[in-house]
């Protein structure tokens, strides 16, 4: 009786290992298949009619070398663009859509407050935005506020992300059934104990991989920042291609961007791997 | 002074009236068990109880204070009130210990050695002792259940509202909860059990109350109510329960 729930736990894992395979076999299969396709592929495209040309402009290994230092030093301002806005977007995104589940009349305005700022926000192209708080609010001439273009390239970006992020938040929060909340008040919790202890902690748990897709999101339109004329790695390679006439620095601003989410992408995988197994290890479908 | 008094209790969802005028009263120490067909508001009226549901009219009284006042604080009313769910209603991101200390530490404040020591107590009573650590889900749903008694327990309250705690189960596992109840009976714990163990509310309840259709339709000691029910939907229901196997 007491290791019921571990002998349905083992059953489970050993089902789940038998569909997904993992012998000898089946490792050299999809090794060998890899090797034909990327081969196939890399035949194709070098035997392109243009290929030499495209080879010559975007795949410069000189010119990457010698323009890859000034752009991993450019890209340092898309790092700290994009570190910036995460932590107010992850905040303020969650004060959002908390406001948004408040139940009752009494929060509609704020209800439909919110609402109206995702609607829109979502709603409007990311470089419009960036463009016009870029350009337009430094020439209000605010005082104590900085007029330097990055900063409200920050603002336009956590204006947008927040408005997609909440919706994140929103549907991880729906996602939780009442019941969850039901029990946590049944044992005296008040409606805020309830949502932080209880209710949160399993939304936000259950959105991490959507999350994670809009902060690679939010990563890439970091470069949109540019257009204000802020130096970052887009900017400084398209300097450098307009003073060469050769694309590769494209690549090289390109490899930094990769450089950075792939690993962010394998790191969120794992921890959400880690996270089910010490949960849902004896859970049978 | 009863524990717990009800008062021409009304609730319907929409148009569908589910309690029609429920007077009930269990006193100290008293198991007060509900039966009566899926549908008939068992469910309902322990929800009222709890203020999970606002009742529409009518009062509820429980230890002389009544609950159902305008501006009640709820939250107080709760600690006092402990409520086990059919389906468990663990918190699954949580190990077992923090699922029974949450709300002592949450709710009254007590240090987190204080409220493990008094969870660590009640898991071994219950035959729990090693699955502190566990997350709900490694549990089976005997085990998960009992794990939902002792969080309520762990608040300490004076009165229990049991909702068809063992439906969810294997028959196999159904026995172990259902001695659980028996324990805290035998202690002295007030309850009212809403269930389909006919066998188990005869054998435990002081009293047995068939609702139907949102009325308690009769009530009256087990022997009483199982043998010699005097109302015809009483009697149908019973022959319909003794028909299904199930006593």
């Amino acid at each position: 009786m007491a290791s019921e729930g571990d002998r349905r736990a083992d059953l489970e894992v050993a089902r789940r290992s038998r569909i997904l395979g993992g012998d000898a076999r089946a490792v050299g299969v999809s090794l060998a298949s890899t090797i034909f396709f990327f081969a196939l592929l890399a035949f194709a495209i070098t035997h392109a009619p243009g290929w030499p040309e495209v080879r010559q402009t975007f795949f410069d290994w000189h010119e990457f070398k010698s323009s890859f230092p000034e752009i991993a030093r450019a890209f340092l301002l898309n790092v700290k663009i994009f570190s910036i806005a995460e932590c107010f977007i992850v905040t303020l995104a969650l004060l959002i859509a908390v406001l948004r589940s408040l139940p009752g009349p009494v929060f509609f305005p704020l209800r439909a407050l919110a609402i109206a700022y995702a609607d829109f926000f979502r709603g409007v192209p990311t470089i419009l935005v960036i463009a016009i708080l870029g350009f337009g609010a430094p020439a209000l001439q605010l005082k104590h506020v900085p007029t330097s273009t990055t900063f409200w390239g920050i603002v336009a970006l956590v204006l947008i992300y927040t408005a997609y992020v909440s919706e994140v938040y929103r549907a991880g929060i729906e996602s939780v059934h009442p019941s969850q909340e039901a029990a946590a008040r049944s044992l005296g919790l008040s409606r805020g104990q309830a949502l932080r202890y209880v209710v949160l902690p399993q939304a936000v748990r259950r959105v991490v991989p959507p999350l994670l897709n809009d902060f690679i999101g939010l990563q890439k339109d970091t470069a949109l920042v540019g257009i204000l004329g802020a130096i970052e790695a887009f900017n400084q390679s398209q300097i450098d291609t307009d003073a060469t006439f050769n694309y590769t620095p494209y690549l090289a601003a390109a490899a930094l961007f990769v450089a950075i989410t792939i690993p962010l992408a394998r790191f969120t995988d794992a921890l959400i791997l880690r996270d089910r197994r010490r949960r849902q290890a004896g859970r049978v479908a | 002074m009863s524990a717990l008094e009800l008062e021409s209790v009304r609730k319907s969802f929409g148009r569908l009236e589910v309690l029609r005028g429920i007077d009930l009263g269990v006193a100290e120490h008293e198991v007060v068990c509900l039966i009566g067909a899926s549908g008939s508001g068992k469910s309902t009226l322990l929800r009222c109880v709890n203020l999970i549901e606002p009742v529409d009219s009518g009062r509820i009284v429980v230890e002389g204070a009544e609950i159902t006042r305008r501006g009640v604080d709820v939250n107080t009313i709760r600690r006092r009130i402990g409520i086990v769910f059919q389906a468990f209603n663990l918190f699954p991101h949580m190990s077992v210990l923090h699922n029974v200390t949450l709300a002592p530490r949450a709710v009254l404040g007590r240090s987190r050695r204080e409220a493990e020591a008094g969870a660590r107590e009640l898991l071994a009573r219950f035959g729990l002792a090693d699955k502190g650590d566990d997350y709900p889900d490694r549990l089976s749903g005997g085990q998960q259940q009992r794990v939902a008694i002792v969080r309520a327990l762990a608040m300490e309250p004076q009165l229990m509202l049991l909702d068809e705690v063992t439906s969810a189960l294997d028959p196999e596992l159904v026995a172990e909860v259902l001695e659980v109840i028996r324990e805290l009976a035998a202690g002295g714990m007030t309850m009212l059990i809403a269930t389909h163990e006919m066998g188990f509310a005869r054998e435990i309840a002081d009293r047995v109350c068939f609702l139907d259709e949102g009325v308690i339709l009769e009530q009256g000691p087990p022997a009483q109510i199982f043998t010699r029910p005097r109302e015809p939907r009483t009697q149908q229901f019973l022959a319909r329960i003794v028909a299904a196997g199930r006593m």
